[in-house]
């Protein structure tokens, strides 16, 4: 069996305390141990985003990280984001503009301008294109995924 | 034509809302069932070679392994049936190519496999391997594969080529090459299969053919395919990736499930994703093209090798498909072509979206571009001379009666992009830095044409509430495309205009209608539209009667739009319709098959109707060339493409936008290499590297609509045409920047370096 620890963290806003092995990854445990199976796997290793979720408010490849490092910790991933099954505007504004093809790709890259936003709400181009470039979408060609993250900028300044 | 309500407007997708929110569910995302075990493939360590013994014992004793599968255990056929009949499910005498698979460990837990994996001993005489189609083709090569290296060679033949060229004026040549590139879908390939108590399998996976996947699963296990049924999840991407490849996999998972009783499920990792499923055909092409002074294009020759890997798979309809686009959208009197899809031992190529096409189009557009150099004639004007247009007659014979926009795709695209003001502009940039501008021009035969014509057809069932609300069946697939949108639309609208927003598509699964065929070739919009919209009409001339009695007038002259039954002033909401026919026992549902339209083809001449109609496109491309460094940038991409009717719009542009960035990729950046010892080099993101948002550039989609009659409201397919001219494109506007040719995709930094004797020209 391998080597156990007590994780003591917070994921969506519930706190959590599990044992695990130390080697597991926060990608495991929030797929296998959670059920939150909307942080997807593309890669495995750090290369495509599709597993970005934000630990303690920035993005992070949870394929990267193991367990030990989540210990006292913040964890939101993509289910949750929105409040009680409400689309954020972000989310809103990916399905309006046509940011959606296969899907894959979209929780990572929703989580990542999420962040993108909060740091920076009114992004220029440029500044969105370097925003997102960790994430791999193979289907959209990034144009409309721009185009959302500008439609929710827009709508957040106007709030 | 009559006002549409539903069709041509971009509605938001029926799907997008579980995808943006995390809970859409793909294969790997699934609930794990009671009992699940996992599965890891035992691979081909070498590329060729005789399998003398597999030692299994001490993998078997890994805490956690269930089962080591291997082909004796197979109880139907070692078999996944496709055109030849070729393709095996695991390995047992020989090896073709590294990775294939030998067999299947099977776990109580993922951590287990790695482990056994790595215990099980293969033990392989090598044979020497052949990882180029030329030393295949050589008379004394090894035979690869029982049928011999050579799979195909289709051929057209057209007039006299011989005195063509006599006629010509000028005659240009040129030799092409393009390498592999992998489909990087998002999702990796990942299949489940649970055994049924009636001694069946049900399958799960995210895949493009899921009739593919059951007729392969009831082969391998010898039973009838009432017996299995696959079910399609929610498909991560596939552009072809996911076509015939899910069959095999399917096979070995339905094989362990069957002799352990329990579920079993294989998601591929990455890497094994790459080096196991299939890629676009890497292709040799030597051209030769004659036309007169005014620019008429009078002569074609061409010969093409395809690199099809170890197994025919689906390179027989590739290499068709290579042959019928082999010379582009022109009037061409005098043509001959000769098309060879050829074993080698790696792994089998296969579909990727435009078929054989992208390969074939960069050639065909190169030497187009080289004769309009020759002729000094700018070479938007010599396609312009030469493009098809309606009543026109295609280089196999065929005539286009109809919806041929290829001239509005020319002018709109030359229009918008300021072509003629730009390519002057590109001539005179000086410095290091050199500016290019290039077109391409091009058709894609949609459907599965004259070589698919057994298996071109398409069921839908569609069933109306008695609330009113619908639900509709069809046996293609989404997979990331739209195809759930425009289907939804196409519902809508056929049954009077009502919100899309009362319809529903079914999961797709092999029980709810009958074999549907592949969703591929571009086909699902116009093969499923169709049959939906057959169904519908039934269902609403139903309702139109009962609607008639209750306005007293005959149901003909009953008008049905914006959801609504009409008689003068009068109007009473499908709705309200819908719960009468219901309480009247008024059957609400109805079932249509569509049978494409015949098409033919002459095997010795290449001569006849190869698909039902095309759909056509014009790609313009500027680039800038660092010629320091050798780096391309793709600065504006112009996009016209001909879809008879745009069903969604945004959908539409969806669909240029990531088509062109993929061709962007193939053209420019995405290099998979195979090394001496047969293995692929760099199978991960990190090395093979394909378009980030930093990458891509301003794109400007042009949608033309030249309505298809026998379309779903004039629509015809076009998913894949947005990747196939980019290559060519981009490849004209480099060689325009830099007044060398490009004969060679993809166009890395080093080729460029290599032109101007920088560095040497590297070896791929």
């Amino acid at each position: 069996m391998p080597f156990q620890i007590t994780v003591d963290c917070e994921v969506n806003g519930e706190r959590i305390i599990r044992t695990l092995p130390a080697t597991m990854l926060l990608s495991e445990f929030l797929r296998q141990e959670l059920g939150l199976t909307g942080t997807k796997l593309g890669c495995n290793k750090g290369s495509c985003g599709a597993c970005t979720v934000l630990l303690d408010g920035k993005p992070v490849n949870s394929c990267l990280i193991f367990m030990p490092q989540v210990h006292k910790h913040t964890v939101v991933t993509i289910e949750g984001l929105g409040k009680e099954g409400e689309l954020t505007d972000l989310q809103k504004a990916f399905i309006e503009e046509g940011a959606v093809q296969c899907g894959f790709c979209t929780p990572g890259m929703v989580i990542v301008s999420e962040f993108l936003l909060r740091k920076n709400p009114c992004p220029t181009e440029e500044e969105i294109r370097d925003g997102i470039a960790g994430n791999l979408c193979r289907c959209t060609g990034y144009t409309k995924i721009i185009r959302a993250i500008q439609k929710a900028a827009k709508c957040r300044a106007e709030h | 034509m009559k006002e549409l309500d539903i069709v041509g407007k971009s509605i938001d997708r029926p799907d997008a809302r579980a995808k943006v929110s995390g809970r859409a569910l793909y294969c790997d995302d699934l609930p794990s069932v009671s009992g699940l075990l996992y599965a890891g493939i035992i691979k081909s360590p070498v590329p060729a070679g005789r399998i003398k013994g597999i030692h299994i014992e001490d993998a078997l004793s890994v805490d956690g392994v269930v089962d080591i599968v291997l082909a004796h255990h197979i109880p139907g056929k070692n078999l996944v049936p496709l055109i030849f009949d070729d393709w095996i499910v695991l390995a047992d005498k020989e090896v073709r190519y590294a990775g294939e698979p030998i067999g299947v460990v099977v776990a109580e837990h993922p951590r287990a496999l790695d482990i056994a994996l790595n215990k099980v001993k293969v033990d392989i005489e090598p044979l020497p391997a052949l990882l180029s189609p030329f030393d295949a083709m050589k008379p004394d090569a090894r035979k690869i594969n029982p049928r011999g290296n050579i799979f195909n060679h289709h051929k057209i033949r057209r007039g006299d080529v011989e005195s063509g060229f006599a006629e010509a004026d000028i005659v240009v040549e040129g030799e092409y090459q393009t390498g592999y590139q992998e489909h990087a879908y998002l999702e990796p390939l990942s299949l489940m299969a649970k055994p049924t108590p009636d001694q069946g399998m049900q399958v799960w996976g995210g895949m493009q053919c899921p009739f593919y996947v059951q007729s392969a699963v009831a082969t391998v296990l010898g039973i009838a395919l009432n017996k299995v049924e696959v079910i399609q999840t929610t498909t991560g991407g596939a552009f072809g990736g996911k076509e015939d490849v899910p069959s095999r996999f399917a096979g070995i998972v339905a094989l362990a499930a069957w002799r352990s009783g329990r579920a079993v499920r294989l998601t591929f990792s990455r890497e094994e994703d790459i080096v196991s499923t299939s890629k676009r055909h890497p292709s040799f092409s030597r051209y030769r093209i004659g036309a007169r002074r005014d620019g008429r294009l009078v002569a074609c020759t061409a010969e093409v090798i395809m690199d099809a890997g170890a197994y025919a798979t689906l390179s027989p309809s590739v290499s068709w498909r290579a042959t019928v686009h082999c010379c582009g959208p022109y009037r061409i009197p005098n043509v001959r072509v000769d098309v060879y899809a050829v074993a080698t031992n790696k792994v089998p190529a296969g579909a990727f979206r435009g078929f054989g096409t992208p390969q074939v189009i960069f050639a065909m557009e190169r030497v187009m571009d080289e004769l309009a150099n020759q002729l000094k004639m700018d070479p938007l004007e010599l396609r312009r001379r030469n493009i098809l247009r309606r009543g026109d007659t295609t280089v196999t014979g065929q005539r286009l009666p109809w919806s041929v926009g290829l001239g509005r795709t020319l002018q709109e695209c030359a229009k918008k992009s300021n072509w003629k003001k730009r390519r002057k502009a590109a001539e005179q940039s000086t410095g290091t830095k050199k500016r290019g501008i290039g077109c391409a021009t091009f058709l894609y035969g949609v459907g599965l044409g004259a070589a698919g014509r057994k298996i071109d057809r398409a069921e839908a069932s569609v069933q109306v509430e008695g609330d009113g609300s619908v639900r509709f069946s069809v046996g293609t697939t989404e997979m990331g495309q739209g195809m759930e949108s425009v289907l939804t639309q196409i519902v809508a609208e056929a049954l009077g205009g009502i919100s899309p927003g009362l319809v529903t598509m079914t999961e797709v699964s092999t029980s709810r209608v009958q074999d549907s065929g592949p969703t591929v070739a571009s086909r699902a919009t116009y093969m499923s539209g169709n049959a939906l919209r057959i169904a519908c009409s039934q269902i609403l001339n139903r309702m139109r009667a009962v609607a008639g009695e209750r306005l007293h007038i005959p149901a003909s002259r009953v008008v049905v739009t914006g959801g609504r039954f009409k008689a003068g002033t009068e109007e009473i909401d499908f709705r309200e319709i819908a719960c009468e026919c219901f309480e009247r026992h008024v059957p609400l549902s109805a079932r249509a098959l569509y049978d494409s339209p015949p098409t033919s083809w002459d095997a010795e001449t290449g001569q006849g109707k190869a698909y039902v109609v095309y759909s056509y496109a014009t790609h313009i491309a500027e680039v800038e060339v660092d010629t320091e460094t050798g780096i391309v940038s793709v600065l504006r991409f112009w996009a016209a493409h001909d879809v008879g009717k745009a069903v969604n719009p945004q959908l539409v542009e969806g669909q240029i936008e990531g088509g062109v960035v993929q061709g962007i990729g193939y053209a420019l950046m995405e290099s998979l290499l195979t090394a001496n010892d047969g293995h692929i080099l760099n199978p991960d993101f990190e090395t093979y590297i394909i378009p980030t948002s930093k990458d891509i550039p301003e794109i400007y989609p042009i949608i033309v609509e030249s309505p298809y009659p026998e379309g779903p409201f004039g629509a015809k397919g076009f998913g894949e045409t947005p990747l196939m001219g980019c290559g060519a494109a981009i490849a004209n506007a480099v060689s325009n920047a830099i007044g060398r040719p490009i004969t060679r995709l993809p166009i890395l930094p080093e080729d460029i370096l290599a032109l101007f004797k920088i560095c040497s020209a590297p070896n791929r």
